[in-house]
């Protein structure tokens, strides 16, 4: 099955995510669609999969033009699309959908059903019972659902967006091996969307790279790192580094001591830890393992159940979260507006929630720390602007203002989620230059790069045990991976 | 993006008003009377003399209390059903305060206001607390505690507060002269004071949400809680002072309507004033300097209703439903003027948007 | 059995029929993701056009059987109406769902008032008992479940083929599937705002033909204040309890239903006594107690106590959450 794309754009307001694209993609192999953040590698692809119709520009397969308005018919025409957070209803069983979506009759062919969902999940390996509700699956097992889906319906062509995001290594590569035989056994054709350039490498035979909207290149593989980075940024990027500081003699920022954290699904059981002043600790795990429990122990937002919590020596077990405040703690969470930003309240008056503490509030004061906050960091956007009309970057950068200067303890769920190797960077600067006046920091991430790079210690979490590695210079991505995966006692340290 | 003619933006203005004016009508045609003859007959109603006009004053007077007090709730994103409720409890604390307190004369109305006020601010307070503690959705806190609030009011006025001659269901004794209003003259009975307090209560409650502390957190709760909350506000203190003010605000109404309206406790004391003052918001899209405006306007249409039923035998329901119909349209053409600006915007992607009423408050 | 229980008994199947078919009406609804408050108001009024709709046909024609149908057929199409609005106002013109519902609920019973004058106290006719015949004759169960007019029997079917059509059926599943999680739908071809539409209207059909149990048949007539008036907001809570379940929202009406019952028993009783004031109370401070019930968890954790098989197979009846994406917009391009 060979796909053309012609002379494809797509505007957002000012935006031009995709401008004059044409690209064609065959049949038996695996395509990497690189790009960084806003470069408009998903808006193609939900084009593509028919989830949004392009404002110009024409489709074509095997020759033929083809116009479709929906995914439906997009998988009628053969091409299917796996998102980032696969589109299934959480409250219905694996099988109920699976069958939604299929043409057919009122009656639900259950029988059929659960025979074809297990046919073609056996041939990759992929484990799903079918009355299991899924809620209850991993990212990785959803995934796995929905491509089990998309094959049954018959698509020839399978696109996948940022699939490697919080799923473990062994489903990585259970999800890999299952794409290298569609892709070769069953000439299908696989597009992968990625920003991670080490799974581009482990699994495409080439790539396309777009960057602010255009094309700016394809590639055969195998390339390296360095080509591919040029290719998406137009120059190269230094790596990263950090040198680590002695900690000896520093004050004790955070102690827990037997501390139990319950969470919907699992708890954290008598836990121990001690943070000092200065160090960063790196929380490892797949999504639920349990570190989103000890980010939000820290901050106060979960109260444990048993055990003492200290924060700068003083006893701060089962405070409220603004207590934890007053204690000098910054919290940083993963969504963005949902919590941190308020959709709706302009720059001045986050600003102003943080800043002004008198009954009555000084506008105009509180205007001018807004503008100044703006221009330290560099946010695109005015005073007087509404949260949700700044980009997710720049978004990014207001949470960065609002966080104190002088905190006690950073604690930060994925700091640099969605965002692209030069924002992520940014970030960790400001971090940095915070934890430069003597923060502890606690953060989490899927980026095992990021936690080998940043970390002092790294904490492995996995179904709420916690595995600890005391020096994070001395371990490797590898050894990482099958720790997240939950191989603590292969360990030797 | 291309601006829409003006001539558009002020036709899909215009258009509700016309088109609830219409549906009135129509109605008011079904049921066999003149609508020429109704406007007129309102207007008189209200305007005709002073008496007239003190009635539409009254009404205005409590209504715009409450409504003022839902701009705050709306403010905080909280659907306050329950200010009905909460006026009948300010009338029926007040009712307690003029019927056991004997207190020389100005200090006898103070305190049977501040007694209102009290009443009304702790139902709205349990409204708050079964919402913010409870988890029980404020539109059936309200709905339930407007119930409670009437049944005890019921029991109130056929039980220890009946009056001397026997028990009805009618009205508990009648108040002694030092417990109501000073009124301008006899036939404007109108009180100063009130309107006073309403004046205090707009400036001091626009003052209070744009300029303070106070204020600024009771947005951010209102716009986004959980994001509110990890900016340090304290989300569940702010909506419940904002329950409590409304409260407040609310029993302050409701003493004002008992005293003014029937020199005693009766049953359903609160009007509907409660419920026309969330029409009202919605209407003034919480903006709290449109409220007298169009408080006054409602006022002025329920005012002139009230001999609608003598004079042209048409239930006074009918201004009512000219209201709601007014609101009705203004909503729905508020949607159709979005649709008809955006069409000129480009395409977004598919998302699912909550529909908060808070979004509906600021839009 | 005690002659007088059945009857009572029979009696509570009766009058919580209407809340039954409001109830699962609205479930439908809020299965499809929309909320819609104009409940209470859109009842009251049905009631009436009802009743109108049903005197005039008998006026006109003489016969009964025509006159109550034309009455229920006019009773849905107002309420169906009504819903209309709520769509339009929720999903076309992107307003708050439940500001647009309160409006009219309102409205409609301000129609109601005013439209309703002329009709307080007058006679009309009544849907009569009709017994099926050999189910009725089953000792107990026979009499209080099948010696009732076909509107109870129109609520078993209801329950029923709402259930089966909800979890056994392809359209089900994106009926559900719109309520939970639009976009995914979206994803599967189904026309979402579509399907919302035409499941408010339906539901809103069905909240008039309780509408018109009230006024043709369980409180046959109209008054002035309209006795029904309240019920709807616990037909919303009963939803809520029910979570969005048909038999347990029908179990729940058929709860109250009894405890209401109860209270008029209690309070017609003079050795019990109870003031009327605490009676009168009951109904709220139930409402009040169940969605305590629900939102602390504590229905849950009393599920929990069934052995885990059977919470495995009953899991769609044990949930409480309501639908996810209740109450929100789907926009598609």
């Amino acid at each position: 099955m060979e796909i053309e794309l012609h002379h494809i754009h797509k505007r957002f307001g000012p935006v031009h995510a995709n401008n004059d694209v044409n690209l064609t993609f065959h049949g038996g192999r695996i395509v990497g669609i690189l790009g960084e953040n806003g470069a408009g590698k998903s808006t193609l692809m939900k084009i593509l999969s028919g989830y949004q119709p392009a404002d110009s520009g024409e489709i074509h397969i095997d020759g033929q033009r083809v116009i479709y308005h929906g995914t439906q018919q997009a998988i009628q025409h053969g091409i299917g699309m796996l998102q980032q957070d696969p589109l299934d209803v959480a409250a219905f069983t694996v099988l109920e959908n699976f069958i939604y979506g299929q043409p057919g009759g009122q009656q639900l062919p259950r029988k059929a059903a659960a025979e074809q969902l297990s046919t073609i999940s056996r041939r990759f390996g992929f484990e799903l019972d079918p009355d299991t509700p899924c809620y209850h699956l991993s990212i990785g097992q959803r995934q796995q659902l929905e491509i089990v889906r998309l094959l049954a319906l018959g698509v020839k062509t399978l696109i996948l967006d940022e699939p490697t995001t919080g799923i473990s290594a062994e489903q990585k590569q259970i999800l890999f091996d299952a794409l290298r035989e569609l892709a070769t056994k069953d000439g299908m054709s696989v597009l992968l969307v990625s920003h991670k350039l080490e799974d581009v490498i482990a699994l495409c035979h080439e790539v396309a790279v777009l960057r602010a909207g255009r094309v700016v290149g394809a590639k055969e593989m195998p390339a390296t790192t360095r080509q591919l980075v040029t290719l998406m940024f137009g120059q190269e990027l230094a790596p990263q580094t950090r040198t680590r500081e002695n900690l000896q003699g520093r004050p004790e920022a955070v102690r827990l001591d037997g501390v139990t954290l319950r969470g919907k699904r699992l708890s954290v059981e008598n836990l121990s830890l001690s943070i000092r002043a200065g160090e960063v600790i790196g929380l490892a795990g797949l999504d639920g393992s349990g570190q989103e429990l000890l980010l939000r122990a820290c901050a106060g937002l979960v109260k444990p159940a048993s055990g003492r919590l200290y924060l700068g020596g003083h006893d701060m077990t089962g405070q409220s979260y603004r207590q934890f405040l007053a204690q000098g703690v910054a919290f940083g969470a993963a969504g963005r507006l949902e919590e941190g930003l308020v959709g709706g309240l302009t720059l001045t008056e986050h600003i102003a929630l943080i800043t002004e503490t008198n009954t009555v509030i000084d506008w105009g004061r509180a205007r001018q720390h807004t503008a100044d906050q703006i221009k330290l960091y560099d946010v695109r956007g005015r005073p007087e602007s509404r949260i949700e009309t700044l980009s997710g970057g720049n978004q990014q950068r207001m949470l960065m203002a609002l966080m104190p200067q002088k905190p006690l303890l950073l604690v930060l769920e994925q700091p640099t989620r969605g965002l692209d190797v030069d924002s992520a960077r940014w970030i960790w600067e400001q971090l940095f230059t915070r934890q430069a006046t003597g923060a502890a920091m606690v953060f989490s991430t899927p980026d095992l790069d990021e936690l080998v790079t940043y970390s002092d210690r790294i904490l492995v979490f996995y179904s709420g045990q916690v595995y600890e590695v005391k020096d994070a210079t001395r371990t490797t991505i590898d050894e990482l991976g099958r720790l997240i995966g939950g191989h603590f006692e292969e360990q030797t340290q | 993006m291309k601006k829409p003619s003006l001539g558009l933006q002020v036709g899909l203005t215009v258009l509700p008003i016309i088109v609830s004016l219409a549906i009135t009508a129509i109605l008011i045609i079904a049921a066999g009377a003149d609508p020429r003859a109704v406007f007129e007959k309102v207007l008189e109603g209200a305007f005709r003399n002073s008496r007239s006009f003190a009635n539409v004053l009254n009404f205005l007077i409590p209504l715009t209390l409450v409504s003022i007090g839902l701009v705050v709730t709306f403010t905080a994103g909280l659907w306050n059903i329950g200010v009905e409720g909460q006026m009948m409890m300010g009338a029926i604390f007040m009712t307690w305060g003029a019927l056991n307190l004997t207190l020389p004369e100005p200090f006898q109305l103070i305190a049977q206001i501040l007694i209102g006020m009290l009443g009304g601010g702790l139902w709205a307070l349990l409204a708050g607390i079964l919402k913010t503690r409870l988890g029980v959705h404020e539109i059936f806190g309200g709905v339930a505690l407007n119930a409670l609030a009437n049944v005890l009011s019921i029991y109130l006025i056929s039980g220890p507060w009946q009056p001397p001659e026997g028990g009805s269901v009618r009205s508990t004794v009648p108040f002694r002269p030092e417990s109501l209003f000073t009124v301008i003259a006899p036939d404007f009975s109108v009180s100063l004071f009130a309107l006073l307090i309403v004046l205090a209560a707009l400036v001091i409650v626009w003052l209070a949400l744009r300029g303070t502390r106070w204020g600024l957190q009771l947005k951010a709760t209102g716009k986004n809680a959980r994001s509110a909350r990890l900016l340090g506000v304290p989300t569940t203190r702010s909506a419940l002072s904002a329950f409590v003010v409304c409260g407040m605000l609310a029993g302050i109404a409701g003493t004002h309507r008992a005293i003014t309206v029937y020199e005693s406790l009766r049953p359903l004391a609160s009007g509907g004033i409660g419920f026309l003052g969330l029409l009202v918001v919605l209407l003034a899209a919480n903006r709290i300097l449109l409220v007298p405006v169009i408080t006054f306007l409602f006022a002025v249409i329920v005012g002139g209703s009230t001999r609608l039923k003598i004079a042209l035998q048409l239930d006074s329901s009918l201004s009512g439903v000219l209201q709601e119909t007014l609101v009705l349209m203004m909503l729905l053409f508020a949607g159709v003027r979005q649709r008809v600006l955006t069409r000129r915007d480009t395409s977004s992607t598919p998302e699912a948007s909550p529909s908060t009423p808070a979004e509906a408050a600021h839009e | 059995m005690n002659e007088q229980l059945i009857n009572i008994l029979a009696g509570i199947v009766a009058t919580a029929t209407p809340l039954v078919i409001a109830g699962l009406g609205e479930t439908i609804i809020e299965r499809a993701g929309v909320v819609n408050l104009s409940l209470d108001g859109s009842i009251t009024l049905s009631a009436l056009v009802g009743f109108i709709a049903a005197l005039a046909a008998q006026a006109a024609t003489g016969s009964d059987a025509v006159a109550l149908l034309c009455g229920l057929l006019a009773a849905a199409l107002t309420s169906a109406v009504i819903a209309f609005i709520v769509a339009l106002g929720g999903i076309t013109l992107r307003q708050d769902q439940v500001a647009v519902g309160f409006v009219l609920t309102m409205l409609a019973a301000d129609i109601a008032q005013f439209i309703g004058q002329p009709y307080t106290g007058q006679l009309g006719p009544q849907i009569l008992i009709t017994p099926i015949p050999i189910l009725s004759q089953i000792p107990i169960i026979g009499p209080i479940l099948f010696r009732q007019t076909i509107l109870v029997y129109f609520s078993y079917v209801l329950m029923i083929g709402l259930w089966y059509w909800m979890f056994r059926t392809r359209g089900g599943l994106a009926h559900r599937a719109i309520g939970e999680r639009p976009a995914a739908a979206f994803a599967r071809g189904t026309n979402v705002n579509r399907l919302r539409y035409f499941y408010t209207i339906l539901g809103g059909a069905l909240v008039g033909v309780a509408g018109g149990a009230y006024s043709l048949s369980v409180k046959a007539g109209w008054t002035t204040p309209p006795n029904m008036s309240g019920d709807g907001w616990i037909a919303l809570a009963i939803v809520i309890f029910g979570g969005w379940h048909p038999f347990r929202v029908a179990l729940g009406a058929y709860l109250f239903a009894g405890l209401r019952a109860l209270a008029f028993a209690v309070q017609s009783s003079p050795d019990i006594g109870i003031p009327v004031v605490l009676l009168n109370a009951m109904p709220w401070i139930l409402m009040i107690v169940t969605l305590l019930l629900v939102s602390s968890g504590s229905i849950e954790r009393l599920l929990q106590i069934l052995p885990r098989s059977v919470q495995k197979r009953m899991r769609n009846f044990l949930r409480a959450e309501p639908p996810a994406a209740l109450g929100t917009r789907f926009d598609p391009e």
